[in-house]
């Protein structure tokens, strides 16, 4: 098989992204995918199996057959699970990876979420860190991530983000009845609501029309294509560009390495089971923050003999995503007009700034639910099951608003991911072992920021509320999964530099949510697109043409 | 939601008697159109049948089994719930045996009042089966209509969502070549 100046593993968000700017920039490109590349044609609107709602399975991947991972439980017990249950912390596995079937909300983090550390002070048993870099670094690659990929919103109102140079490149969606109920209400309480920023055409934009509105949104494929991800925009760029191949239902096995510890390209199963070598200049590791680490750690050798970058044992530690808590309203009229993407108005006004608490979240409306969303969102009290349970759906399902929003998460080095030494997966690789809890701050930021949601929603008329914020009893990763190839500027202390750069091997890169120090109080996809567009610009300007080749 | 409460109109009230012609079917054991289920037999099928219609009774709209949850559970005996067959087969032996101890009948042959105490039984002598029951039956009774139960979108109607949501829309069905 040809050699090729890189191999990028995963074709998500980042790897997409990495795709284009290394192949039309001119290097040759191998992008493998694990998975399938879906069309639109592909959205069949199943509300049981999708990305979102997986009760017969998830739509995008992985398969429930063969892919297992490990659980631990806080008491220490071990579980065999599979992708569409909550504990595996999935993402999808397909070419767009989770930007296929997302919400797609589109958010900057803010100057203060590069700083935890300095802002608010490490809490006890906390690792949370600043980043080696901040938002004024990544601020140009943040517009074209909103420019490239696309996306709607009206940023103005919004007093508490980070200073930008340009708006965004589309309006907002024309808001729906919950916007009109939440946003005087939000006035009133003295708060700033504005409309959220997505990566959903409002209007035509990049040769694709703009979003129907429908209600398979969140979890779904979009039927019309007016969701933007990495697989109808950058991927097919990179793939036009002529210097970019795509393999999918392609599995990395490790990455290989020289005697004298570079890299020298990826062991992986095509598509039939074959294990393949593909050599290469570079290796760039964008596979999502459980599945990267696991390559790392599965990547072994004489002198690698605890896996890529993991010399310090940094590898798999600070995983992380967002404790989301947030409440139900129930109202005496109608809410729900049957409008999607449904999610329309946030305020960022909980973000920072709490005496007493590291930081926050942004709280919005929920994305608009289909009726099984609302079997068990019914006022406290009513039946679980008989005519009372019916009667209680019929009277709620259009009269509820849930507001709720990612809380920050407070890293510890004990959530982690590494190897299970017993389960392997379909191809006889190792799994991934999931361990750790939430931070009891984050679990107390979380508690705070539901009953201001529920206060939110008692100001816009809720004639009760029920305040949303379990304790689920494992670290949140799931698809916003983060924090397992920490960027920083001690090796001891991180895996990668500020260019995504392995400290331990100059050829290998981790670029995706992997690299996140602190996950904001947003959903971080903008923040790995804008990772992904910057760690491209270094890795080419310091790219010497040939000098890489053997 | 009032205007739901009491649904008009001549489609919905044909529907609602075909709804309740198949509701009969059920109850006289006249399975499937292909004269048999997937997964249970046809004992186990009417037992089923009481327990989700307990779940999710008829009013002016069908119950469980009328709008096809049946059909649901049984298909996905067969497929994404094959781990859960023997607990559904021991899950509805204990069910017919507290109806046999309690009231020397079938639960078919019950009461609705005697029906009620069974199932309240159950709850208290196996919860596990019967939240596992009442899951099962109200996915298939709020979920898509393509996996068999929520017969014509009935419980969309319902709830007030139209199907299809958007009026003009064209409307494909993509299960065969679909690969998601």
């Amino acid at each position: 098989m040809k050699r090729v100046n890189a191999v990028i593993v995963g074709a998500g968000a980042a790897g997409g992204i990495v795709a284009k700017e290394l192949a039309t920039a001119g290097l040759s490109v191998v992008l493998l995918e694990r998975g399938l590349w879906y069309t639109a044609s592909d959205c069949r609107k199943d509300d049981l199996r999708n990305q979102r709602t997986t009760i017969l399975g998830n739509a995008f991947g992985p398969d429930d057959e063969g892919n297992p991972r490990v659980w631990i439980d806080p008491r220490g017990n071990s579980h065999v699970v599979a992708p569409s249950e909550g504990s595996y912390q999935n993402n999808a596995a397909c070419v767009g990876g989770g930007t296929l079937s997302y919400g797609a909300m589109a958010w900057r983090y803010m100057p203060q979420d590069f700083r935890m550390r300095s802002t608010y002070g490490a809490p006890a048993g906390s690792s949370l860190e600043d980043w080696p870099i901040g938002y004024d670094d990544l601020e140009p690659f943040y517009e074209k991530a909103e420019y490239e990929i696309g996306v709607s919103g009206d940023p103005a109102p919004n007093p508490f983000q980070g200073a930008r140079r340009r708006g965004l490149p589309m309006p907002p969606l024309p808001p729906n009845r919950e916007f009109g109920i939440l946003e005087p209400a939000a006035k009133r309480l003295g708060l700033h609501p504005f409309p959220i920023p997505m990566l959903r055409n409002s209007v035509r934009y990049n040769g694709r029309g703009p979003c129907m509105r429908c209600r398979w949104c969140v979890g779904f494929a979009c039927e019309v294509d007016a969701k933007n991800g990495s697989q109808n925009t950058v991927i097919p760029t990179a793939l036009a560009s002529g210097n970019c191949e795509l393999r999918t239902q392609c599995m990395v096995k490790e990455i290989l390495t020289d005697e004298r510890g570079r890299a020298r390209g990826v062991a992986y199963f095509d598509e039939n089971g074959r294990l393949e070598e593909q050599l290469s200049d570079i290796v760039v590791v964008s596979a999502c923050a459980i599945e990267s680490a696991r390559l790392l750690l599965n990547s072994k050798s004489r002198l690698f003999p605890n896996g890529l970058g993991n010399r310090y044992d940094q590898v798999g530690r600070h995983l992380q995503g967002h404790l989301y808590t947030g409440a139900v309203g129930f109202f005496d009229f109608e809410t729900y007009d049957d409008v999607g993407p449904g999610a329309s108005i946030a305020i960022s006004d909980y973000n920072h700034g709490t005496p007493g608490l590291c930081g926050g979240g942004l709280l919005a409306n929920e994305f608009i639910r289909l009726p099984i969303h609302t079997l068990d969102r019914l006022p406290p009290g009513t039946p679980r099951w008989g005519l009372g349970h019916k009667q209680a759906m019929r009277d709620y399902h259009r009269r509820t608003i849930v507001v709720m929003g990612p809380t920050q998460q407070i890293p510890m080095a004990t959530g982690r991911a590494t190897l299970d030494p017993m389960v392997k997966d379909q191809w006889g690789l190792p799994v991934a072992r999931l361990e750790g809890n939430s931070h009891p701050h984050t679990t107390e930021i979380g508690d705070v920021q539901a009953e201001r949601a529920a206060a939110w929603l008692k100001e816009a008329g809720a004639i009760q509320t029920s305040l949303m914020n379990g304790r689920p009893e494992i670290v949140s990763s799931g698809q916003h999964q983060a924090g397992t190839c920490r960027m920083g500027n001690d090796p001891k202390g991180s895996v990668v530099n500020r260019y995504c750069q392995i400290h331990d091997v100059d050829n290998v890169f981790v670029i995706d949510g992997s690299v996140h120090v602190t996950n904001g109080g947003f959903n971080p996809v903008l923040t790995i697109m804008a990772i992904a567009y910057m760690a491209s610009d270094a890795l080419l300007r310091n790219w010497k043409g040939t000098s890489y080749r053997s | 939601m009032k205007a739901n409460k009491k649904p008009g109109g001549l489609t919905r009230r044909q529907f609602m008697a075909a709804g309740a012609m198949a509701g009969a079917a059920w109850a006289t054991g006249c399975s499937s159109k292909h004269g048999s289920w997937e997964s249970l037999s046809d004992d186990h099928a009417q037992t089923l049948a009481v327990l989700c219609d307990e779940i999710v009774p008829a009013d002016d709209f069908p119950s469980a089994s009328q709008a096809g949850v049946l059909i649901y559970i049984d298909h996905q005996l067969a497929r994404h719930y094959r781990r859960f067959r023997k607990t559904y087969a021991r899950g509805l032996e204990q069910t017919e045996s507290i109806s046999e101890s309690q009231f020397r009948l079938h639960l078919t042959q019950a009461s609705a009042e005697q029906r009620l105490d069974v199932v309240h039984a159950l709850v208290q002598q196996n919860p596990a089966f019967f939240e596992l029951v009442r899951k099962h039956t109200l996915e298939g009774y709020y979920g898509s209509p393509r996996h068999g139960g929520n017969r014509d979108a009935v419980s969309w109607r319902m709830l007030g969502v139209s199907e299809p949501p958007i009026r003009g829309r064209a409307q494909y069905d993509l299960t065969n070549k679909a690969r998601s």
